[in-house]
């Protein structure tokens, strides 16, 4: 089963504490002057984004068929069981084209580093393989960001949908974007008023690039018997005018 | 002998300019690392080490693989004279994209990764593997000059023997990597403005780098022509541009249909920058193309030479709006390259140039044109033929 994360911003109170314990689960410097940045960056890998009165969590959203992965030329990046995609830095040669192809702009990349890498959430694969929580899931006080199978998670979305309907917009953020995410918003109002991006494309960005490339083997073996072809054709032809030329 | 030291010209200055900023600005990517040479960021991590010297590059080096189709495949061997220049220019562009890389990779120590970690669902994956085993092929397509410099004969005959499949080889990496470097675009549906955005895209970078390579030819036989003081292969050269015109209608032609089918074309009334950038480009390929539907223009040296500088600086901005300016807005920033990323890339482009220059000078590159000049000039001289053969 896979594992997701369900993020309902009309429960949130901006309280940061996901923040905390992100840095600490990675080791990454945190105090007032990081929290009041509030943008994902490489040495903040998640962040509470605040709109008017109304607050926005910022992660990987996990993709079910990941635009980064697909596009990773070392495989450095790569979808788990699990749920998490998870990034293997010792493979990375650092084209960064993982950030260009992210439809949520997440991929951040240690731009300062003379040995750079890029950075995002991994959905605390290492905690879960273990049976534990995310540390942000665990760390929230007030039940705003959840961790659990990804099935139940949308279930339980979908009843507090229900429940509530004048509470909340009606729908469920991460559910068709790209394709599916493992990363679920709620909201009160539309999501782009709290800075979600709602322009992304419905399907599987890896599509788009594998209709072309799964006709690699076609254009070789026809390129091959055309050019091959061709060359047999004008070749012979060349031949004959030399010889011809010889005996007139 | 004497030491002679080099005259101060103009351009000379310019040259050492442009490599003295260059090699400060590789002093602040080596250690200041990318933030400190670039002005790239978290949301637009490609600049123009790749916009420029990667994606357009590779398709000034096109030339190439065009022309040993015309010369071998399609065996039509009177342009066998620029089949060598073109050749050239290839290897050269292509180990200039990989000094390009090598700025801009995080980890450029890691540039073999993906010959031995595989993602084949990977555009990028894929132009690395084909970008490779191309720069092999044009190396072995340029050793028989090497060889012929040096009187070689039994390797000379051995790469001969292997020629036409390594020639075939080279037309098909090429279509593949060519193609692909618009592909690695379809990724961003989202991010990359409508006028560029195509499914289509494979397809246009692969017919425009058939025109560019064209024009680029021509660009350099003028060029060469004013270094050396060797004559203008005119006919030649008028012959290919009649191509290129037929190459560059197909491609404006395909380009007009795309936008027609995706209702694109009201875009254009949008008072936007991208509409003036489309505007710019199609400007820089339209005019040369209708330019060149007329042989008073083709048989004139100077307007020749005009019209394929317009094509390359269409291309130039079509790959700079679709990997840079095109994909500004989707992104929510705006980059303007830092100085040393200029510097960077100038600095390339004139050792380019100056590479050029030199293995022209040593090696028999125009010298399939030196013989045919040395031969009608057999009257005037009999020495001429002396000194060349």
């Amino acid at each position: 089963m896979s594992r997701a994360i369900l993020y309902d911003s009309t429960l949130c109170i901006g309280c940061r504490a996901c923040e905390g314990a992100c840095a600490a689960r990675w080791g990454l410097p945190y105090d007032d002057k990081i929290a009041a940045e509030e943008k994902i960056s490489a040495h903040k890998l998640t962040t509470i984004e605040t709109h008017g009165d109304r607050y926005c969590r910022r992660l990987c959203m996990n993709c079910v068929e990941p635009a980064c992965a697909s596009v990773c030329p070392v495989g450095a990046l790569e979808k788990t069981a699990l749920g998490p995609v998870v990034y293997d830095a010792s493979k990375c040669m650092g084209c960064r084209y993982c950030m260009q192809a992210c439809p949520f702009q997440v991929p951040s990349y240690e731009w300062q580093s003379r040995l750079p890498r890029m950075r995002k959430c991994d959905m605390c694969f290492e905690r879960q393989s273990h049976g534990k929580l995310t540390a942000c899931a665990e760390a929230c006080p007030v039940g705003a960001t959840l961790n659990g199978e990804r099935e139940a998670l949308i279930a339980e979305a979908k009843q507090r949908l229900a429940a509530k309907p004048d509470q909340y917009y009606q729908k469920i953020y991460g559910l068709t974007e790209v394709g599916g995410t493992s990363v679920f918003y709620l909201s009160a109002v539309p999501f782009a008023q709290i800075g979600l991006r709602t322009g992304v494309p419905q399907e599987p960005l890896p599509e788009t690039t594998w209709r072309v490339l799964e006709l690699l083997p076609d254009v070789v073996s026809t390129g091959t018997v055309l050019l091959g072809g061709i060359w047999w054709i004008t070749n012979r032809r060349t031949e004959v005018a030399r010889k011809e030329g010889k005996r007139a | 002998m004497k030491l002679r030291l080099p005259k101060i010209t103009v351009w000379r200055a310019i040259f050492a300019a442009i490599l003295l900023s260059g090699l400060y600005a590789t002093y602040l990517r080596v250690f200041y690392g990318l933030g400190g040479s670039t002005n790239l960021s978290d949301k637009f991590p490609w600049g123009i080490w790749i916009g420029f010297d990667v994606m357009c590059g590779v398709g000034l080096a096109a030339g190439g693989f065009t022309l040993v189709a015309i010369v071998h495949i399609f065996n039509i061997e009177k342009y066998k004279p620029v089949l060598r220049p073109a050749v050239l220019t290839a290897f050269l562009g292509y180990t200039l994209v990989v000094v390009g890389l090598i700025y801009d990779l995080g980890r450029p120590d890691r540039l073999w990764h993906p010959l031995v970690m595989w993602n084949p669902h990977s555009v990028m994956f894929e132009v690395a593997w084909c970008v490779t085993l191309y720069s092999t092929v044009l190396f072995l397509e340029f050793l028989p000059v090497v060889f012929e410099k040096f009187g070689w004969h039994e390797p000379l005959e051995w790469i001969h023997r292997i020629s036409v499949p390594l020639m075939i080889l080279g037309v098909l990496l090429s279509t593949l990597h060519q193609s692909s470097l618009g592909t690695l675009f379809l990724i961003v549906p989202e991010k990359l403005y409508p006028l560029w955005y195509t499914p289509l895209l494979p397809l246009l970078f692969y017919i425009s780098a058939i025109g560019v390579g064209l024009a680029m030819t021509i660009f350099e036989s003028w060029h060469s022509s004013r270094a050396f003081g060797r004559a203008l292969e005119l006919p030649l050269l008028a012959g290919i541009a009649r191509v290129l015109a037929v190459v560059m209608s197909v491609y404006l032609w395909i380009r007009f249909l795309d936008l027609l089918h995706r209702n694109a074309l009201g875009l254009l009334a949008r008072n936007r920058t991208e509409t003036w950038l489309f505007g710019l480009e199609m400007a820089l390929m339209i005019v040369p193309t209708i330019l060149l539907y007329q042989s008073k223009i083709r048989m004139r040296p100077g307007a020749l030479y005009a019209c394929s500088v317009m094509v390359v600086f269409g291309f130039i901005a079509n790959r700079l709006n679709v990997g840079i300016t095109g994909l500004e807005a989707g992104s929510g920033t705006h980059y303007i390259p830092k100085w040393s990323e200029i510097a960077v890339t100038l600095s390339i482009v004139a050792v380019g140039f100056a590479t050029f220059r030199g293995i022209a000078q040593y090696f028999p590159i125009f010298e399939a044109q030196a013989h045919e000049a040395a031969r009608s000039e057999m009257e005037d001289s009999e020495e001429a033929l002396v000194v060349v053969e």
